[in-house]
Order: C-alpha cells, then structure tokens, then sequence
C-alpha cells in the first residue's frame, strides 16, 4: 500500500488490542448517516513510473520560453548548492521550531537570515519571513496602524505605480478592518510619483506606501517622500526588490530618518520562478517597532549551561498565545523558501549580490538602448530604472507578445492590465541571466514582428 | 559558530554571480546604495558544510519519529518532490499566458476537482497559501455573504474554546468580536451554550471536526442546524481532515465553507515552518466569493479566472496564485494514491492512533477522554504525575528528545492540563509506535525513579534547556559586528 507499512498481521494485532474487530469500527462515533463509502468519482492511483511520464510531458509543455518578463517575479541564476542544501530532508521535513532544542538548526539559520535581511535594508529587525510580498505589503499596513498612535484615522497612502497585484492584495486583507486606501498619483511622463506632494495635516495619514523601484521599473526620490511623510507623522512603509538593494539606496537611509517599515518579495534570492511560489515575504522594521511586527521572531540567547542556543521569541504577539489579541492570525512562515535565501546570499556575498544587480542593471540596458533605436519604438517614462522599464509600442502590447513567443520569448508583460490607456505599452525585465546573443534575438524576433504586423495592417 | 564568524574579508565565490559588471554610471549617486550590507565572505565549501552541519541540529520526518498533534507530521514522499522540481515547472514565470501555462494549470484545476470532491463542497481556489490564510479566506466570504444582503447586523463570529488559536486571529483579522463557547465533559460542543449564544448577531462559527481534543463531533448535524436557523454560516477548519477522508465530509456534515491543509493531509513537506498551502472550498452559496484566481476548463483549454470572472469575489490574497508548487505537489500525491489509497489514509492514520491510545491506556497512562474512540489523534495527560512526582508534560516533552523522538504537540488544546496531543499518522509502522510507548514506560520509570533527570532534560542535544526569558528580555534579533 502507498507510504503506509502495515502488513497483514501488525493489522490483525492492533485491532485486537484495541478490542474490535475492524479498522471500519474504529469510525463508529460518526454518524451513520454521515458515512460515506468510497471515493469512486475520482480515479485510481498511478505508480510513480507512470506519474513521472505525465508530468514530464505537463512540464516540457510549460518551459522552454527564453523569460523578459518580470512584474514581481524575477529569473536569476541560482547557484546549484542552494537547493542541494536546502533540499535535505532535515530542512525540508522538519516542522515549525517550536521544540527549541531539537531545532537549532532551522533556528540558527533562520537567525542568520535575520541579520542579512536586517543589514540588506539597512535596518534594525528583521522578522523570519511571511508569506509573500503582496501579504507582507498587508501586513506592513496593519503593523503601521498598531505602530503610528498619532494618527487620528487609520488612513493609508498608496502610491500609484505600486504592482497592482499588490494592491488588490492589500484591498481585500485590509479593508475589513476598517481600514481607508487612498492613491498617490504618479507622474505620466516619469511614472514616478509626483513631485508635488498633496496637502496633508499632521496625523492624517498612518503611512505612506512606496515602491522602490516602482512597478515600471523606475527608480524614485525616496528621500524627499520620507522626509515629507515623517514631517506629517506618517510612517514610511517601503516594498522593495531585495537584489536592487545591493544597488540602490537602503531604505535605513532613506531621507533623515530611514523607512519604518520594510517589506517586499523575497523570490529573487535564490527561489525559483515556479509558477508564482512558494516564495517569501520579508518584513524589517525599527527596534521601537518590534513589537507590533507580525509574524515569528528569532532570539539568541543561552542555555541552562551558558551555552548560546537560538529560540523563538516575544511569542507574546502571536495567536497561540494570545488568540484574538495577536498581531496576525499567521501560524507559518515560509521556513523553507528562507533557507534557500539564507544560502544564497551567504554564497554570493555583499559584492556578488551587487554584481547580480549591476549586471541586471546594465543587460537591462542594452536591451533598452537597442529596442529604441527601432522606428516606432520609444521609452514610455523618462526616469532612471534598474533592471525594468516600459517601451511604447505602435501596436497594441499583447500582439507583440504572442509574436515572441511563437520564437520561444516571453516578451514581457502587456501593461493594459493596468490601465486600458496602457494597451500599447510592454514592461520588459532583464537579469544577469541573459547573454549580449539573448538580447540581440529579442531585438531581432521584435524588428521582425513589427514588419510583419505592419504588413498585415497595409494588407 | 554563526556563518558570520567564518567570514573573511575579500573571499569570493566567482562562479555564482557575473564578473565585473560595469557601474550604474547613469544612476544619480544620490539614490545608490553606499555602504555594502555586512554579509558574511565564505567559500562555497564554507556554505555547505555550515549548512550541512546546521540541518543535522534538526529533528525531521526523515529522521525521527514526530507524533506532532495537529500537524500531520508524514511521510513526505521523495517521487513527488522530484517530480514537481522538473525543470519546466521551475522556469515558468507565474504570468505566462495561458497557451504556455497549460501543464501548471491542468495540475491546478484537477485538485480543484478531487478537494471538491473529498469535501463535498461545490468549490475550490487554491490560492490561499497557508491554513491561517484559508481561514481569512473562508471568514471573509461569510462576511461578504452577509454584506451582499445588506444585513451589516452580524458581527460576532463564534469559536468553541478548543479551537486553534489562528482561530479566534482570524475572525478578528475579519473585523468580528469573538464569542467563545464552551466544551462539555465528553468533549463535544455544549449544545446549550451555543443556543444561547446564537442571534441576529451571528454571523457564523469555526469548527474543527473531529476537534482539538481528538474527538468526533458526534451531534454537528444539530450543530449546524442551530447556526443555519439563526442565520449564521459554518466554517470548517481543516487541520483534521486527514482523520476523515473518505469517511465523511464537511459539506455533508453541513458545512458551508472551509480550508484544507495541504503541507498536512496532502504530505506536502513543512520546510521547517512553511511553505504551507490552505486551499479554500465552497458550497454553492458562498462560491461567488471565493478568492481569485481560480482555474477554468472549457473542455479544450484550461484558462485563469480573476475579478473580471468573479465580480463578487473577496479578492486577491497573493500577487500571484499562491504556492504552486505545493499545489503540484498534493495533485501528484493525490493522483498517485487514487481513489483506494486516499480512503486508506484515513483509515490507517486512524488505527494507529487508537492502536497507540489503548497500548498506553494499557501501560497506566492518563487518557483525556477515555471513553471516547481517537479519531487520527488523542490526548493524554500528566496532570497526575505533575501534582505527585513534580513532573510536567514539558520535562517529559523534553526527555522524549533525548530518546530520539520529536515530542507531541504539548499544552494544547488549553482545556487539558499537563496535556500531549498525539497524532502517530498512517506512514508510522507498529514497531515504531510500539517502541515510542516503550520510550514513554521508559521516562515515567525515570520521574518515578529520578525526578531530576527528567526535570533537566533534555541532555543529549545540541544545547540543553533554553533561557527564554533572556530571550526575550534582551532582544538579540540580529549578530552585529
């Protein structure tokens, strides 16, 4: 039988120290009108040969596309030690470390991933991760509500060119708890956020949402943004993309406070693309913060001989402690996703993570520089960007789209899922994974669909 | 020795990022980064072993025995992590158009199908990415259930004391007051106290059936009939599913929504806390509201489902679809257990815990609730022995590690005292339970015979008992320099 190892005998011994005489005895306190028999709509198992021959063929169907699409989700190379460790059954089969003692292992990482994360943001706490980016961003905004007592409303500044998803995430996370989203524009020529901020008075807003980079790839003023939400006590709450990080500004240094709140997708350390997860959310914050963060906290401390030892800490905030009062209902983190993060940034270092991002930085580039050189196409925004940025196209974005990938390239993301006046408008990504060879068939595969696209309209 | 304090400065791995990458010369300064974060410089051979070496502090399903209440702690199967580690499924961008998404979305919507089905909810968006969030899920379209027929008078959710506490969380995550109702002595819901507690201000109830405490909820069909009556909805906590599968099913048992655990009853693995997967079902009623995206099938195509589809759904609860892989992984251990070896599941998880319950009922321990059949796990306490020999259910937590067993799930449900929630699950073999009583026979002799080596326990891991009040009074959340 399937993972279950009872022979016949060991059966016929148990039932009889329990005192019946079948296992169907054993779900007598159900009532008999409730049973059901059998699970005959579905089908009969398979064994593992012929599964491995269905899902190969699933698998070949969905890969092979050379990936240019980003939009949260980002292809990078992920050296072969990572999984290969992470991969070991005393990680992956290990359950939460509520048993300190018999988990040093997963608490000692998870402890190491504290301080990377901490010192990737430039900030003082990091927790031991959420789910994802979207549900970190939501948490983010609940903490900011426990956090900010000056704030007479809980009242929320999102700004405008935030990954939609992520808004919705927050939409339907939030707003049961009474909370108010409100949009901060961005500017249609940059498509970063305006520089003329709305009148705001003190104790109005909770927080101030923004992402650096933003949605379009482009890169913000952030300090003039903290400064001008700390001057109205408003928390900055800041989403950002941790390989950018090794670039760009951290958000502890942002303006001259630093960001309250960190948060965003942990996937481009070292997580595959797989479908949209399971990655992680990461979540940093201010020592005066701390105990309004969601989610498990790891602490270092000693045991009863003086040896150090690592234990989840200030458990005081969470639900199996303090039920209804918690911070959060989240049980789990998503303890494996962050060994594979711990690993790789442990292998690649401060210097190699910030290759990864220059490489990405300077790919994305050249595959800009090259695609506006093409009649007709032109750059959308104005503004610096890292590894993303948005062409404006002379035909609608989806047509260029399946053009690319009848050459096996995923193109990019066709922006009229953000708006309808977006339906021209391409987001393309570009990481150190690509080679000069991989750009030029970009261009080439995109020259070619533009020629024929042009064709078909004159016909 | 943390990984920070083998760093050395200027040691590179020059194989796992690009070399010489030119400056962002066209990045004002202004917005760069200017002080490199305090990573640790190590060797690859570094990160492996200090790796290696911390996994093996670890207890885990491939290691040891792990009759963990609650939690479903089994096998893993190795062929279903394989398979769903294939490479087209690695590579493939969560925004890929449907055309090039067919294999993901096919494995997706055909766990739809088989949840629906073991259920018995009409159903299923899989993109709630843990149980907790299956939960906000399920409370949420009961919120907007009631919203939809303008009736905004129910605000209070009820949660028997039993409950997990992501329980209570979660309704209050939902914007709900809470109203707790008490478990009588055979462990079933108190029938009264929940008819007086009903109103025109309930909005609805989470259960677990069989509950916490181990136990089938022999009168849920009065149960939900009271709630129904009063207009309230019925979420089903799905962290027990694994007792009833094949036997029974929520949706009969009157059930209007509800979550399941797929890193539990689908043996997804737990990685140590995560990632989990907690799928969401319906019934007909609530199925408008159900969380997007879900997967459609037209008979040719399989193709996403968003708002668009959906106008009253309660909305996103990831930026993508939640965790996929977990979803292939529990659609290929569905498959490869079939119809015949998911009804097993149940069945075997089952005997082995009353297998489990009587031999130690047998050797003198305490059963909560001996007159009642264990459905995949029981409860035993120490409450006896802490008053006599000073002696509690977390010194003999601890002394179990010291034999090389994960010890269960301690002191919870809150109800019992001194209690062990034990959940041996159906891929445990006889001679392993028999050997995990023989253990506990072992530790009782011990705070019999020598209160203090149980009372210090554990001694042979890797530290000894931690000082968490030091913890958590000197916050030491990240190593500095």
């Amino acid at each position: 039988m399937p993972f279950i190892p009872h022979t016949e005998d060991d059966v016929k011994a148990m039932l009889n120290t329990i005192g019946v005489n079948s296992t169907d005895d054993l779900f007598d306190e159900i009532p008999s009108g409730l049973r059901i028999r059998n699970l005959d709509a579905l089908d009969s198992g398979l064994n593992e040969m012929a599964m491995g021959r269905d899902m190969k063929e699933r698998a070949e169907r969905d890969g092979g596309l050379a990936c240019f699409l980003g939009a949260g989700a980002y292809e990078h190379h992920i050296p072969a030690a990572v999984w290969q460790i992470t991969g070991r059954g005393e990680f992956l089969t290990a359950y939460t470390p509520y048993q300190a003692e018999a988990s040093q292992g997963t608490l000692q990482l998870l402890y190491e991933y504290q301080t990377m994360m901490a010192h990737l943001m430039g900030l003082e706490v990091s927790n031991a991760s959420l789910y994802d980016g979207a549900s970190a961003l939501a948490e983010a905004v609940l903490m900011a509500v426990r956090a900010n007592t000056a704030a007479k409303e809980p009242r929320i500044l999102i700004a405008g060119n935030l990954h939609p998803h992520y808004r919705q995430t927050i939409e339907a996370l939030v707003r049961p708890q009474g909370i108010q989203l409100e949009t901060l524009p961005y500017n249609d020529k940059t498509g970063c956020l305006e520089a003329q901020f709305p009148k705001i008075e003190n104790g109005d807003i909770v927080a101030v949402v923004i992402a650096q980079p933003n949605f379009f790839g482009g890169i913000e003023e952030v300090d003039a943004i903290t400064d001008w939400a700390h001057q109205h006590q408003a928390l900055v709450i800041a989403v950002v993309n941790p390989i950018a990080m090794a670039l760009l500004k951290e958000p502890g240094a942002w303006g001259q406070r630093g960001a309250d709140i960190v948060c965003g997708e942990g996937q481009p350390l070292g997580i595959p693309l797989a479908s949209g997860g399971p990655y992680f959310g990461f979540l940093c914050t201010k020592m005066e913060y701390v105990r309004q963060m969601p989610g498990r906290l790891i602490g270092r401390t000693v045991d009863q001989e003086g040896k150090p030892g690592f234990s989840l800490t200030l458990q005081a905030r969470e639900q199996h402690i303090r039920r209804a009062k918690a911070t959060s209902n989240i049980c789990t983190n998503q303890g494996l996703a962050v060994t594979a993060a711990t690993i790789y940034m442990s292998l690649l270092g401060a210097s190699g993570l910030s290759d990864v991002a220059k490489a990405s930085h300077a790919n994305s580039k050249a595959l800009c520089t090259s695609l506006t050189a093409i009649p007709g196409i032109s750059l959308r925004f104005n503004s610096p960007y890292f590894h993303e940025f948005v062409i404006e196209c002379p035909c609608t974005a989806d047509a260029l789209i399946l053009a690319l990938l009848k050459k096996n390239i995923l193109a990019g993301l066709d922006l009229s899922v953000l708006s309808p006046e977006l339906d021209h408008c391409l987001l393309i990504c570009v990481t150190e994974t690509k080679t000069a060879d991989d750009i030029n068939a970009y261009v080439q595969a995109l020259e070619h669909a533009l020629q024929h696209i042009a064709t078909t309209v004159e016909d | 020795m943390l990984i920070f304090e083998i760093s050395a400065k200027g040691r590179r791995n020059h194989l796992q990022a690009p070399r010489n990458a030119p400056e962002a010369n066209d990045i004002p300064a202004h917005l760069l980064r200017h002080k490199a974060p305090l990573f640790p410089e190590v060797s690859e051979l570094q990160v492996v072993r200090h790796y290696t070496q911390l996994s093996r502090k670890n207890f885990s399903i491939d290691t040891q025995f792990y009759p963990l209440g609650s939690c479903t702690m089994k096998y893993n199967p190795r062929g279903v992590h394989q398979l769903a580690s294939l490479e087209g499924f690695l590579q493939h961008h969560p925004l890929t158009p449907a055309s090039h998404s067919q294999g993901y979305l096919q494995s997706a919507y055909e766990l739809q199908q088989i949840l629906s089905h073991i259920t018995g909810l009409s159903a299923v968006s899989l993109t709630p990415m843990a149980g907790a969030q299956g939960e906000f899920a399920g409370v949420a379209m009961i919120r907007a259930y009631h919203l939809s027929r303008g009736d905004t008078a129910r605000t209070e959710f009820l949660v028997p004391d039993a409950a997990h506490g992501t329980n209570p969380a979660t309704a209050v995550m939902c914007g709900f007051r809470i109203k707790e109702i008490p478990t009588d002595k055979h462990g079933d819901v108190d029938l009264d106290a929940l008819r007086a507690a009903v109103g025109p201000h309930t909005a609805g109830i989470m259960l677990t059936n069989p509950s916490t405490l181990g136990v089938f909820e022999r009168r849920i069909s009065d149960i939900a009939k009271i709630i129904h009556e009063a207009g309230g909805l019925l979420y089903y906590d799905g962290a027990n599913l694994n007792a009833i599968l094949g036997k029974c099913r929520p949706g009969d048992m009157g059930f209007d929504v509800m979550h399941i655990n797929l890193h539990k009853t689908f043996a997804t693995p737990h990685g140590g806390g995560g990632p989990g997967s907690g799928p969401v079902a319906a019934n007909e009623r609530l199925k408008p509201f159900l969380p997007t995206p879900t997967v459609g099938y037209d008979g040719k195509r399989y193709r996403w489902l968003t708002e668009k589809d959906c106008p009253q759904s309660i909305g996103r609860l990831s930026a993508f679809m939640g965790n996929a892989g977990i979803i292939l992984r529990a659609n290929i251990y569905a498959r490869l257990l079939g119809r015949e070896g998911l009804c097993r599941v149940s069945e075997y998880a089952t005997l082995n815990a009353n297998y489990l319950m009587a031999r130690l009922q047998q050797a003198g321990f305490t059963l909560a609730f001996p007159d009642r059949r264990a459905s995949h796990e029981f409860i035993i306490t120490f409450k006896k022995e802490a008053k006599t020999l000073g002696v509690s259910a977390k010194d003999i937590a601890k002394r179990l590690l010291d034999y090389g067993v994960h010890a269960p799930t301690t002191y919870f449900p809150l109800l019992v005292p001194e209690c062990f929630l034990i959940e041996p699950t159906e891929t445990e073999s006889k001679e392993e339970l028999d050997n995990f009583v023989n253990i506990l026979i072992t530790i009782l002799q011990e705070a019999h015979d020598s209160p203090d080596l149980v009372k210090q326990a554990p001694h042979l891991l890797p530290v000894r008992r931690l000082d968490d009040l030091k913890a958590a009074r000197e916050l030491d959340l990240t190593w500095r320099e």
